[in-house]
């Protein structure tokens, strides 16, 4: 094995920390380049509810005091980095009192559950459709059914999953349209629950699959054309090994290296939730958490989930780095010299 | 004198040494948009056992096409459209891979061309020499060790490069690799494809040694492509010049170098860098004519001095002008059979 050096672990891990420091400090400045304040957004909202609101104008100027609000953005700066190394962003300002992690820790089970099982199983399929498209001895008639699979990337997959409920939920009623578990459920290790767990997820993920896995498919068919014409390949069939053996060790094994880098890359997006499909299945997932923080301005709570999710990013291409070295020799050698 | 019957020019019989190697007519095409390019077409030869023979010709002359056509690896969008490659005896143009496969490596052989890029970056080279055994043989675990290390010694690459990986080597080193990755299984035949163009002149001559002490302790047959006139001079026993997909000349390196016989080998040899005199440089590089259309009559004819009117309308056939000595031109061989006569009467 090409092996890890403290001296490459060492690099690797400052790599880390910067990646992190620096996304955490847009997360800062994005939010507030809006216009408004979350304190203003939310008497306005409750205002709208209530038709009036007694002292409005106090009440936002003492809130906000008390939020720090009016502080100068350097003060709130270093006052938050002091929060993300604690990794504690206080109250949710949208629904105070509630503490902004209340709000964002149970919505994530529900997207890492949902979100990694879409992304292994996209990319297993997809990696495997690319390679077998990208491979000059795959059976002929295999070669001109595969690229028919990849004619869904080309829907968005919010589009699809509409379709997806129109068919399959209004019109068959064979599964659930929206939510994580069906009402009247006992959420808990029981066999209902875990059913009805199933049964929701089964829509958003296939619309996940079924749209993400030509990505993969698109890069590795690629990749694999290139591995295809590298001298090692052809020598290995040269030297008369069986093409299932060329195919794996000298074909995939060598191409999959990117692939593996952009699903790490992708691991982050495991917490922040794929958005747009938990809007339109109402998944209880921080991609649906997110989105309402966002409307409501909730600085706290968008900080919480978005500083998770470069957490878990940076984290996550840190160990890459850390595992490519035993995958790929060359590495360590490279970062040595 | 001119007028010599060129269907008597057959001089002499055929040699008895084993043919291990025979290409018959081969023709090889890439497919492209604008037209096929005709990459070796009509090439015929014969390897004896025991010889190296080299191919010769500037770069684009068909070289590589033809040793991976006779690898049976022609790459999209080339084909074999024609002819048979015969090892032993028997063809194997046009035969399932399945049956293919076990003629590759057994009998068969390559040193690549890019020694650099060859071996498979990512897996340890004791696995990429195993896997070689592995495909044909049942090889017991704690044989393997031995039999590789065997190897490595052979060609003088220290036990370490066992557990190595690709880049951990020089490139002398990796092209020693894959030395003894092609003698791993005792082929009848070694095709190396410009071993050692890659590598830095002194490594170039070490290397080519390690090349030429392997062949003969194995006794194996090679086809050494290459286009070191030099080097090829002090490493075959026979020469084959291409010229724009055909074979023009083949024939014994030393005949070939004293007499050479077509006017593109005399090109060839004239243009052989020496120490000892100056001489105008001849240009060599670069066809003359498109590969996708090829003249009708002799592949040679734009270039050529001696060219004729009858050069322009039929192609010239192989004619024999000596042992294992065959030109493809009508005019060079009668050339050749009277400087024979000629030299008959000289001594
Ligand atoms: N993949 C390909 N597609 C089209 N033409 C090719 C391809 N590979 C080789 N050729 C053509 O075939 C001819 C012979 O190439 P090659 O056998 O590589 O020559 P050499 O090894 O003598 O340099 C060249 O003129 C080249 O243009
Ligand atoms: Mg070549």
């Amino acid at each position: 094995m090409g092996g890890l050096t403290w001296n490459y672990i060492l690099k690797r891990f400052s790599m880390f920390l910067l990646t992190f420091w620096l996304g955490s400090s847009l997360i800062f400045i994005i939010p507030r380049l809006a216009p408004g304040d979350p304190v203003s957004a939310m008497v306005v909202r409750i205002v709208m509810r209530e038709g009036y609101m007694e002292n409005a104008q106090e009440i936002i100027e003492s809130w906000k005091e008390r939020f720090g609000l009016n502080d100068p953005m350097a003060v709130q700066y270093v006052k938050y980095l002091g929060n993300v190394v604690q990794f504690d962003f206080g109250f949710s300002l949208a629904r105070f009192p509630t503490d902004a992690w209340d709000i964002v820790l149970p919505a994530l089970p529900w997207s890492i559950g949902l979100l990694s099982v879409a992304s292994v199983i996209s990319f297993i399929i997809g990696n495997t459709i690319g390679a077998l498209m990208g491979w000059d001895k795959t059976p002929r008639w295999l070669k001109s059914i595969l690229p028919f699979s990849l004619t869904f990337t080309a829907i968005p997959y919010f589009m699809f999953g509409l379709l997806l409920i129109f068919i399959l939920a209004f019109k068959l009623h064979w599964l659930p349209a929206s939510g994580g578990y069906g009402r009247g459920v006992d959420p808990g290790w029981n066999w209902e629950f875990i059913k009805s767990i199933i049964r929701h997820g089964t829509l958003p993920l296939l619309s996940i699959i079924i749209t993400s896995s030509g990505g993969w498919a698109l890069g590795m068919r690629g990749l694999m054309i290139t591995a295809n014409s590298e001298d090692h390949f052809l020598l290995a069939q040269a030297k008369g090994l069986s093409p299932r053996r060329v195919f794996l060790r000298y074909g995939v094994r060598n191409a999959i290296m990117p692939s593996l880098t952009a699903f790490a890359l992708g691991l982050g997006g495991l917490v922040s939730g794929s958005t747009l499909v938990e809007f339109i299945f109402a998944y209880p997932g921080t991609g649906y958490t997110l989105f309402q923080a966002i409307q409501t301005q909730d600085y706290t709570v968008i900080e919480a989930v978005c500083n998770l999710m470069i957490l878990i990013t940076s984290g996550s291409v840190f160990f890459i780095d850390l595992l490519y070295p035993l995958l790929d020799p060359r590495i360590t050698f490279k970062s040595n010299k | 004198m001119s007028t010599i019957n060129t269907e008597n020019l057959i001089l002499d019989a055929p040699t008895d040494a084993k043919k291990v190697l025979e290409v018959e007519n081969l023709r090889v095409q890439y497919d492209t948009p604008r037209g096929a390019v005709r990459a070796a077409d009509d090439v015929s030869f014969y390897l004896k056992e025991k010889e190296i023979l080299g191919l010769v010709g500037e770069s684009g002359c068909g070289k590589t096409t033809t040793a991976m056509a006779i690898l049976q690896m022609v790459q999209s969008p080339g084909r074999i459209v024609g002819g048979q490659i015969r090892i032993n005896g028997r063809n194997i143009v046009g035969i399932p891979e399945s049956e293919l496969r076990k003629y590759r490596w057994t009998e068969l052989s390559l040193i690549p061309q890019g020694a650099m890029n060859s071996l498979n970056p990512v897996i340890k080279i004791k696995e990429q020499m195993a896997d070689a055994i592995r495909a044909h043989e049942n090889i017991k675990k704690k044989d393997l060790k031995p039999r590789i290390l065997k190897l490595f010694n052979d060609v003088g690459l220290p036990e370490r490069v066992y557990n190595m990986y690709p880049h951990e080597l020089s490139g002398g080193m990796k092209q020693r690799v894959c030395i003894a990755m092609s003698i791993v299984l005792n082929p009848s035949v070694i095709i190396a494809d410009e071993p050692t163009s890659a590598l830095d002149v002194v490594v170039q001559r070490v290397v080519a040694q390690t090349i030429l002490e392997v062949k003969e302790r194995l006794g194996v047959s090679m086809i050494m492509i290459g286009h070191d006139m030099g080097l090829q001079a002090q490493m075959v026993d026979r020469v084959a010049v291409m010229y724009a997909g055909r074979l023009v000349e083949i024939g014994p390196v030393m005949k070939m170098f004293k007499n050479p016989t077509h006017p593109y080998t005399q090109l060839l040899i004239e243009a052989i860098p020496s120490i000892k005199e100056k001489k105008p440089l001849k240009v060599t590089e670069g066809l003359t004519h498109d590969l996708r259309n090829t003249p009708e009559g002799c592949i040679y004819q734009f270039r050529c001095e001696h060219v004729e009117d009858s050069c322009c309308n039929e192609p010239p056939r192989m004619y024999q002008v000596g042992i294992d000595h065959f030109v493809s031109c009508r005019h060079a061989a009668e050339r050749a059979r009277s400087m024979e006569l000629l030299g008959g009467y000289h001594g």
